[in-house]
């Protein structure tokens, strides 16, 4: 991964130290409270419900064994012994004291993390595909080019005082593990007839409280030319996106107001002036980013004797077999498999670890994944190198440490915010309808029956659980001071992006369970043998779901 | 006269800001003394004010360097103002107004922008800077012009990002 030269390690420091004399003129009333602000949300810390909450970027979810220590040193000296994976693979400790906040950044420093963008009305961290890398299906590695975005955007001058906040996600996989289509900026890798390496760029996606899905702005961007196409949209967007009223304040509204033709000529022309300048991306530049993320040292493994040495310790054990099944997944290295440890068991805040879970994962990391992990925007956490021969001591481990349970992709592995739990902006608590519907579902073979089923809840129209692209989403709202919960069918953030339909009336949070199981209901009775949900629905349409249920009002 | 920084140091502010008036730009009297005019009036008398060597142009936020164009080669001062400091426009407009409209003079920023923004614009190439709070401690303000003195991108005071200067 991306190790800091003399260069990133000086311009972070100056950052915390900006930062840490911001703190302390703030706190000795020579900085107004809404000048801090703005300040404050760059470097991370929200002021929420009951604490401040400061998020920290795992840039495109890499991390390392020491940092992960690092953040288990940090829960434990300054928060309450546990932080929280967010759905953008972020880290979010919720009990920080503003006094310690530049403390705690010089510490993370060190170890070359920050808060940096990590909120406000600026570039926020760049997201990317957990199993970039590793995964079959990868076309390119997308990470050098997340890490190019990181250091451009990174105290960009111009940028930091945008109408609202901007995301940009990139992806180099086919499948779209990274949600691109509903990012400010997608950028999806490709290869050109020529066999050189472009981007097809989608603008104006997004979720929150006006759901769009981005539109294609240019088939194939040159790699060289990333930097300054990106500096032209933003630039765009800078002067031209709406600043009066907060809500229709993001690059979709801007998009979809002046057509996305329009929005893309407009980028075209501001680009002819910036194409050939400075910022076009050198080939050492290029080669430098991607000298980063050349692949471990990979043992030379024979992939048929080692799979037959999993699947016969698998036909020995079951549980052993359906964890394998669900957490595992091919590697594009002979003899290797990605592992996800599972951060949602019943009963604990989708997202949430503790500090000796954080040790417990640096050192599976060490033992077993090339001192490596990664965050995922499902919340939960990949070590990406395994050989397969140490997937079962890896299993015994990660099973007595709580990462073991064999939901990825299932209906309990459920993306969530935190929520009126904690949130200031939340209408609802999302966390205990989450453990409600993870414990309707407790039967394993039930739930892998069920198969693949994204179902994604947000405590507010914020949408920071991704709600309007679960294939179920479910929506806190508030009615005259209750919570209800509206539920949406049909959404998805993959290839075939779209955004849920709503189902109909909202529901109290006690018959959550139970509406669930309706709508899981409808599904088994009408799918088509390996069917999934998605495509059931897709297939079927609303209807049969709602007569069901909403059949008592009739 | 209240003070301002300009080019890292404090000095003494000789011009005068025009507020923009309430009727007829073309009827409005421009003083005689330096003063920095709204756009509109700059646009509405531009021939004869043209002849003056002692006139500025302000752009508010919402006013485009591209409607200024050409003319900033001409212009010894232009001002780019922030009705709030959240309103990063000038940020934008000022790099372009040095980079592609040629403007060498002084870029001054005016209004509401607040002293942890001029790092940021110092790098896109303001070097004048009239904080509307006359109470503005300006020597303490000074220190944030250099909050950074290393950077990842192209900007006006250092076009080379650090990929190209790496070594």
């Amino acid at each position: 991964m991306y190790i800091y030269d003399e260069y990133d390690h000086s311009i972070l420091r100056q950052r915390v130290a900006q930062f840490r004399d911001q703190t302390e003129r703030f706190l000795s009333g020579d900085l107004k409270p809404e000048e801090f602000q703005p300040l404050r949300l760059q470097n991370g810390l929200y002021v929420q419900r009951l604490a401040p909450m400061l998020r920290i970027n795992v840039p495109y979810g890499m991390l390392n064994s020491t940092q992960i220590r690092r953040l288990a040193h940090i829960c434990r000296h300054y928060d309450r012994g546990y932080c929280h994976v967010s759905t953008r693979q972020n880290i979010q400790f919720n009990w920080p004291d503003l006094t310690e906040v530049p403390d705690i950044l010089a510490e993370l420093a060190d170890v070359q993390m920050h808060g940096t963008q990590s909120s406000g009305n600026c570039i926020r961290n760049t997201t990317s595909d957990q199993f970039a890398g590793i995964s079959e299906d990868e076309i390119v590695d997308p990470r050098p080019y997340c890490e190019i975005i990181r250091q451009w955007s990174s105290f960009h001058p111009e940028f930091a005082f945008l109408p609202r906040k901007f995301k940009i996600a990139v992806t180099g996989s086919e499948r779209d593990r990274a949600a691109v289509q509903v990012h400010d900026i997608g950028l999806q890798i490709l290869l050109n007839a020529q066999g050189e390496v472009g981007f097809k760029v989608y603008v104006g996606g997004g979720l929150g409280r006006t759901p769009v899905i981005g539109s294609v702005i240019r088939d194939f961007l040159p790699e060289a030319d990333l930097l300054s196409y990106l500096e032209a949209i933003l630039r765009v967007y800078n002067l031209s996106g709406r600043r009066d009223n907060k809500y229709k304040a993001r690059i979709k509204i801007l998009v979809r107001a002046i057509t996305p033709e329009v929005f893309a000529q407009k980028v075209e022309a501001e680009w002819q002036h910036l194409k050939a300048g400075y910022s076009k991306l050198t080939q050492t530049e290029i080669d430098r980013a991607k000298s980063f993320f050349s692949k471990p040292a990979y043992a030379a493994l024979n992939g048929v004797t080692a799979q037959a040495a999993v699947d016969a310790l698998a036909a020995d054990n079951i549980a052993f077999s359906k964890w394998l099944q669900r957490n595992v997944r091919g590697h594009r290295v002979a003899g290797y498999a990605a592992v996800t440890l599972s951060l949602k068991p019943t009963g604990i805040a989708p997202g949430d670890i503790t500090d000796s879970q954080l040790e417990i994962i640096a050192d599976l990391a060490d033992e077993f994944s090339f001192g490596e992990a990664r965050t995922t925007h499902e919340q939960n956490i990949v070590l990406a190198d395994v050989k397969k021969t140490d997937l079962f001591p890896l299993w015994q481990k990660a099973k007595s440490a709580g990462f073991a349970t064999p939901n990825i992709g299932t209906i309990t592995d459920i993306i969530c915010c935190p929520g009126g739990d904690f949130c200031s902006l939340a209408n609802a608590k999302s966390i205990p309808i989450a453990e409600a519907i993870q414990r309707q579902f407790e039967d394993l073979d039930y739930v892998y029956d069920l198969g693949d089923i994204d179902l994604n809840i947000s405590g507010c129209m914020n949408a920071c659980g991704h709600h309007h692209v679960g294939h179920i989403g479910i929506l806190g709202v508030d009615k005259s001071g209750k919570e209800f919960y509206q539920v949406s069918l049909g959404g998805s953030a993959s290839n075939d992006a779209s955004l849920g339909d709503v189902l109909g009336p909202s529901f109290g949070a006690d018959d959550m369970p139970a509406v669930i199981q309706k709508l899981i209901n409808v599904y088994v009775e009408n799918r088509n043998l390996e069917e999934l949900f998605i495509d059931t629905y897709r297939r079927i349409g609303a209807t049969p779901f709602k007569e069901k249920v909403y059949a008592k009002a009739n | 006269m209240q003070k301002l920084i300009k080019d890292g140091v404090i000095t003494e502010n000789t011009w005068t800001l025009i507020a923009k008036p309430e009727g007829d730009a073309a009827a409005f009297v421009v003083p005689s003394d330096d003063v920095i005019v709204p756009l509109n009036v700059w646009l509405a008398q531009k021939n004869s004010l043209q002849t003056r060597k002692n006139i500025g142009v302000w752009l508010d936020s919402d006013e485009t360097a591209e409607q200024l164009g050409d003319d900033a080669k001409t212009l010894p001062l232009i001002g780019v103002n922030f009705p709030l400091f959240m309103d990063g426009r000038a940020f934008s407009t000022a790099r372009l107004l040095r980079e592609r409209y040629g403007f060498s003079g002084e870029l001054r920023a005016i209004g509401n922008f607040i002293r942890d923004q001029l790092c940021y614009l110092r790098r896109c190439g303001v070097n004048a800077f009239a904080f509307s709070n006359p109470e503005m401690n300006l020597e303490a303000a000074i220190k944030s012009l250099n909050d950074f003195n290393e950077y990842y991108q192209t900007s006006v005071d250092q076009p080379l990002p650090l990929f190209r200067r790496r070594a």
